[in-house]
């Protein structure tokens, strides 16, 4: 016997899915039925009601923005705030042929084709139906009566009163607060379109936009019932919006003019911190510009004469100008000699007044051609001697030059709060492979050594090296706001401390820096005349042109504008920091003769009191007299 | 003398009954009407829709003649043939997926398409649509009825991996009617009653874990918005409230063509794609909408007869499942659009705008009328 074959049954399974099919078919008329049910409560039962929302399109949703936070200075002064202003809307779907709408507000306010166009963009740039877009800001009171007048002539266009940003300060914290602009159509896109849906302002540059989500707030929105003509009868329910949070900078405004007056019309960068908490205390770009002009819409006029100013007003120096940092990375460099055992405080090189490589023929120049003859760490230090630093950074090397120099932010960026900020370039041997694919020269380390060559860094990592120097290498990212809605700012990406084996290499660097200002043949000594403290600097010199070989720099030969500029760094107390500046001059061509009196003006202002003395707050902790004695 | 055997062989209402044309081109008379009705009808609608926009109205046109032209192609393979290369397919279009989800081309903020510039530019979703239901009808018409449950859990195993590859695009609307296509093979091949109760009872579980594991802000957003649309009124709530007080405002007979002052006046989003039912209520009211749900279900109706007389199970669970998918369309559509369920983005069927979806619902179609037209008449006797 064959074994039984399963046959499939056919009929049976047809007789399954015809069950099924019938079971769908009911499952289809059921729910059918519960549209239809659904359909008919919205259509039958509840048609007055909807009737009476959509006909006369009564009732709105509308959103209230939030109010921006506000922005103070340490001291509480205010730096940017709200202001009640009155602007035109204009609402498209009411106005009919918006075209000639505008039209009729250009002619009876007698403003310019310019004008128009700027209106047109933004009447081009409203995003929900029947929201009201602003198109003219700062209705003067004659303003608002032609249009009260006129009114007849302008469906859909409506006088609102709105709070926009001002700032008070003007031109002083334009490069560090910036400042907020109108939304434009690329950032819309990438914006929560409910909670700016109310909004027309966003933070553009510096704190207004590095905190935009802490300033802008919570949207609000009420629902509205309005006559035909789109004017609110009553509000049928609200919610209120959450204001933005205040931002508490720790920017002193007495500080920031005082330093701005030091630079006296010059060109160039001013930063000021705090060394033990990374608070930037003044932050200077000269020359600056009204924040104000930003806010409102800027004409197309006033925009190019500040974009093509040879002075470039609109450059944030502090943040994005980029510079060789020349000698004021000395310190930094003898740190990572003295940390990496190749030289010691009394290791002594001699200076003829070059420095030759062996087997090379180049001469590299110390800047006092006639040199120093022997000169050990601290007086290399104090007479910016090249030589020296030739010579220990041809000791070094690059690998590890570049690995200490990264740690002290040369080459990233360093601050906390900071939108522009440039990383500047720390040169290594990998960098130069990848960007021009060629193998690194010793040369090239040797000219590093005294901060010239590939290397570039903004005034803000110039402070931030200083700082390290002053607090012994404790990393706290430099930041503007002190506290946001009464909470410090969090670094959520730490840099980790510089750590030495042996910790007293900072005061032998600190020494020298000293020297600088107080030794007898200290570069810079005629800054620190009549100083009441200590103060630790060092000066440079960032090339604008480069010099040839055998060619010497004749300041009468060159043009202003390609002078080079002047640096100096500094921090004082010397033995108890409190406040470490960096200061660039543009084309000041000398850091000691021109940026170091910057540099003093600005202790000065921050560490003396009104009666010419230091403030008891800022005396050295160790010994009080100590610093007069040295006077 | 002839036997009886012979009298009747060489009866001609049987051998030699004349197939009429359409039979012979093998597409199927009711639902060709029917769909043709429904085109003219979303011309109609989508002008007002759209605020008289020719060029998205020839655009319309242009992708129902081409989505006709896929209905009458597939309309002549047979299923036998198609069941041939499903597997293969259904391997490609997870393969496709895949693509996508490594390096798919970004559109609208979710991944996908795949694009090949000049070429082609599709969803390989899309093409699952059909897939999927023929994968799983092919897998079980091999088996016994009702299916084992190794069959059943290696049917849902075939189900998961294209759902889950297009819930991560993420896509939550297609993979949900891709999951709807697959398990209706199983409903229609006879899947236990107290299976389907237990998986049930168990979805509550389920559903508790997607929502904290696997669900992305804005679909959780969107539920918590269907839940209670007043939370989010400046969001994506706004169109649901609108969308209501359009369809209530239609009343019973509507506003009239053209006289939706909803949709014209730029209230409604979306109102010529997705919402495009709200502009429909609005205008021709409760009687338009009727009128639309009478003409959906005849075309569900007629696919269910096809279910019921198709020769293969391959063909009868293929029909079923395709025809209970188009249901969920019109049933998830206008659920959402009136404020019955959450919004997921899924187009009122061969209404809303939109070539792909026309295009993947004719072919469907075309695919219901391939299983009508190729019975072997000898078994109609």
């Amino acid at each position: 016997m064959s074994q039984p074959i399963r046959l499939k049954d056919h009929e049976k399974d047809a007789r399954l899915v015809r069950s099924r099919v019938v079971v769908g078919a009911v499952a289809v008329v059921v729910l059918v039925c519960v549209l239809v049910a659904r359909l008919y409560f919205l259509q039958v039962i509840q048609y007055d009601y909807h009737s009476t929302l959509s006909e006369n399109n009564r009732v709105h949703v509308q959103p209230i923005p939030p109010s921006r936070g506000l922005i103070y200075d340490r001291n509480g002064v205010v730096i940017a705030d709200n202001r009640p202003s009155f602007s035109l809307s204009m609402t498209r779907e009411r106005s009919g042929d918006w075209a000639t709408v505008l039209d009729t507000i250009v002619q009876i306010l007698e403003l310019t084709p310019d004008d128009r166009i700027i209106f047109e963009k933004r009447m081009k740039q409203g995003r929900r139906p029947f929201e009201p877009v602003p198109i003219l800001f700062e209705l003067s009171e004659e303003q608002i009566a032609r249009i009260a007048v006129n009114q007849f002539r302008l469906p859909g266009v409506e006088v609102v009163a709105q709070l926009v940003r001002h700032y008070p300060q003007g031109p002083h914290f334009a490069h560090s607060v910036g400042y907020v602009g109108r939304i434009a159509e690329k950032e819309l896109k990438s914006l929560d379109s409910v909670n700016y849906s109310g909004t027309h302002h966003i933070g553009k540059t510096g704190i207004e936009r590095f905190y935009e989500d802490d300033l802008h707030g919570q949207v609000g929105y009420e629902e509205v019932e309005t006559n035909a003509r789109g004017r609110v009868l009553r509000v049928l329910k609200r919610t209120d919006p959450v204001p933005g949070k205040d931002i508490v900078l720790s920017l002193d405004i007495k500080l920031q003019e005082a330093a701005e007056a030091a630079l006296d019309g010059r060109r160039g960068a001013i930063v000021a911190m705090d060394p033990t908490t990374g608070e930037v205390l003044a932050m200077v770009s000269a020359p600056s510009f009204d924040p104000n002009l930003f806010v409102t819409g800027i004409s197309f006029k006033a925009y190019a004469e500040l974009r093509d100013s040879i002075d470039r007003p609109l450059f944030n120096r502090v943040l994005r100008g980029l510079y060789p940092p020349g000698s004021t990375i000395k310190p930094a460099v003898a740190i990572a000699g003295l940390d990496s055992g190749v030289i010691n405080a009394s290791t002594r090189v001699f200076d003829p007044g070059y420095y030759m490589l062996p087997n090379y023929d180049h001469k590299y120049r110390n800047w006092n051609r006639t040199g120093d003859g022997y000169v050990d760490l601290d007086t290399a230090i104090m007479r910016s001697n090249d030589t020296y630093f030739y010579d220990l950074a041809h000791k070094l090397g690059i690998d590890r030059l570049s690995s200490y120099l990264n740690k002290f932010g040369v080459g990233q960026k360093v601050s906390l709060d900071m939108f522009e900020e440039s990383p500047g370039l720390m040169p290594s041997r990998d960098w130069k492979r990848i960007t021009r694919r060629q193998a690194w020269f010793p040369g090239e380390t040797l000219i590093l050594g005294i901060g010239q060559g590939y290397m570039q860094a903004t005034p803000l990592q110039l402070a931030q090296a200083t700082t390290l120097v002053a607090n012994k290498g404790v990393w706290n990212r430099p930041h503007l706001a002190k506290t946001i809605n009464g909470s410090p700012p969090v670094d959520s990406n730490p840099m980790p401390d510089i750590v030495l084996r042996d910790p007293s290499s900072w005061d032998k660097v600190n020494h020298g820096m000293q020297q600088v200002m107080h030794g007898a043949r200290g570069t810079a000594r005629k800054a620190a005349i009549g100083a009441q403290y200590r103060i630790a600097g060092k000066s440079g010199t960032a090339q604008v042109v480069a010099i040839k070989q055998g060619e010497k720099y004749d300041r009468s030969k060159v043009q202003e504008r390609h002078r080079d500029h002047a640096l100096f760094v500094g921090f004082a107390p010397a033995d108890n920091p409190k406040i470490a500046v960096a200061v660039m001059v543009e084309n000041g061509e000398s850091g000691s003769g021109v940026a170091a009196p910057v540099v003093r003006q600005v202790m000065d202002a921050w560490l003396l009191g009104p009666d010419g003395l230091l403030k008891p707050q800022y005396a050295s902790s160790a010994n009080p007299e100590a610093a007069a004695r040295e006077e | 003398m002839k036997s009886n055997f012979d009298r009747i062989l060489s009866s001609d209402d049987v051998m030699r009954r004349r197939a009429t044309f359409l039979q012979r081109i093998h597409l199927d008379g009711p639902l060709l009407i029917l769909l043709l009705t429904l085109a003219a009808g979303s011309l109609f609608v989508l002008y007002s829709a759209s605020g008289k926009n020719w060029d998205l109205l020839i655009k319309q046109a242009t992708s129902f003649g081409i989505g006709l032209v896929a209905m009458v192609t597939i309309a002549q393979l047979e299923p036998r043939f198609m069941a041939r290369w499903v597997p293969i397919l259904y391997v490609i279009g997870v393969m496709l997926l895949v693509v996508v989800d490594v390096m798919g081309h970004n559109a609208m903020g979710a991944t996908r398409w795949i694009n090949i510039p000049g070429v082609i530019r599709f969803q390989p979703s899309e093409f699952l649509k059909i897939i999927m239901p023929a994968t799983i009808a092919w897998y079980l018409s091999k088996r016994t009825l009702p299916p084992h449950l190794k069959h059943v859990v290696l049917s849902l195993g075939l189900i998961g991996v294209p759902f889950i590859l297009i819930v991560r695009q993420p896509d939550l609307g297609t993979s949900l009617l891709i999951l709807a296509s697959g398990t209706f093979v199983l409903f229609m091949a006879g899947l236990r009653w107290r299976w389907i109760i237990s998986v049930v009872a168990a979805a509550v579980p389920v559903a508790v874990a997607m929502w904290f594991f696997i669900m992305h802000d804005y679909q959780k957003q969107r539920i918590l918005t269907f839940l209670d649309p007043e939370s989010d009124p400046l969001g994506t709530g706004w169109n649901i409230i609108q969308s209501k007080a359009a369809i209530g405002s239609g009343g019973v007979f509507g506003k009239g063509w053209l006289l939706g002052t909803q949709s014209h006046l730029d209230f409604l989003p979306e109102s010529h794609t997705d919402f495009i039912i709200a502009v429909l209520g609005e205008e021709f009211g409760l009687v338009g909408i009727c009128a639309l749900l009478v003409i959906y279900l005849m075309l569900i109706g007629r696919g269910l007869v096809i279910t019921a007389q198709a020769q293969t199970l391959f063909g009868k669970l293929l029909a079923g499942s395709l025809t209970m998918t188009f249901f969920v369309y019109v049933f998830v559509n206008i659920g959402m659009v009136s404020g019955l369920l959450p919004v997921v983005g899924v187009p009122l069927p061969f209404i809303s705008y939109g070539g792909t979806s026309l295009v993947t619902l004719l072919s469907a179609f075309g695919v219901l009328m391939s299983i009508h037209t190729h019975r072997k008449w000898i078994a109609q006797v």
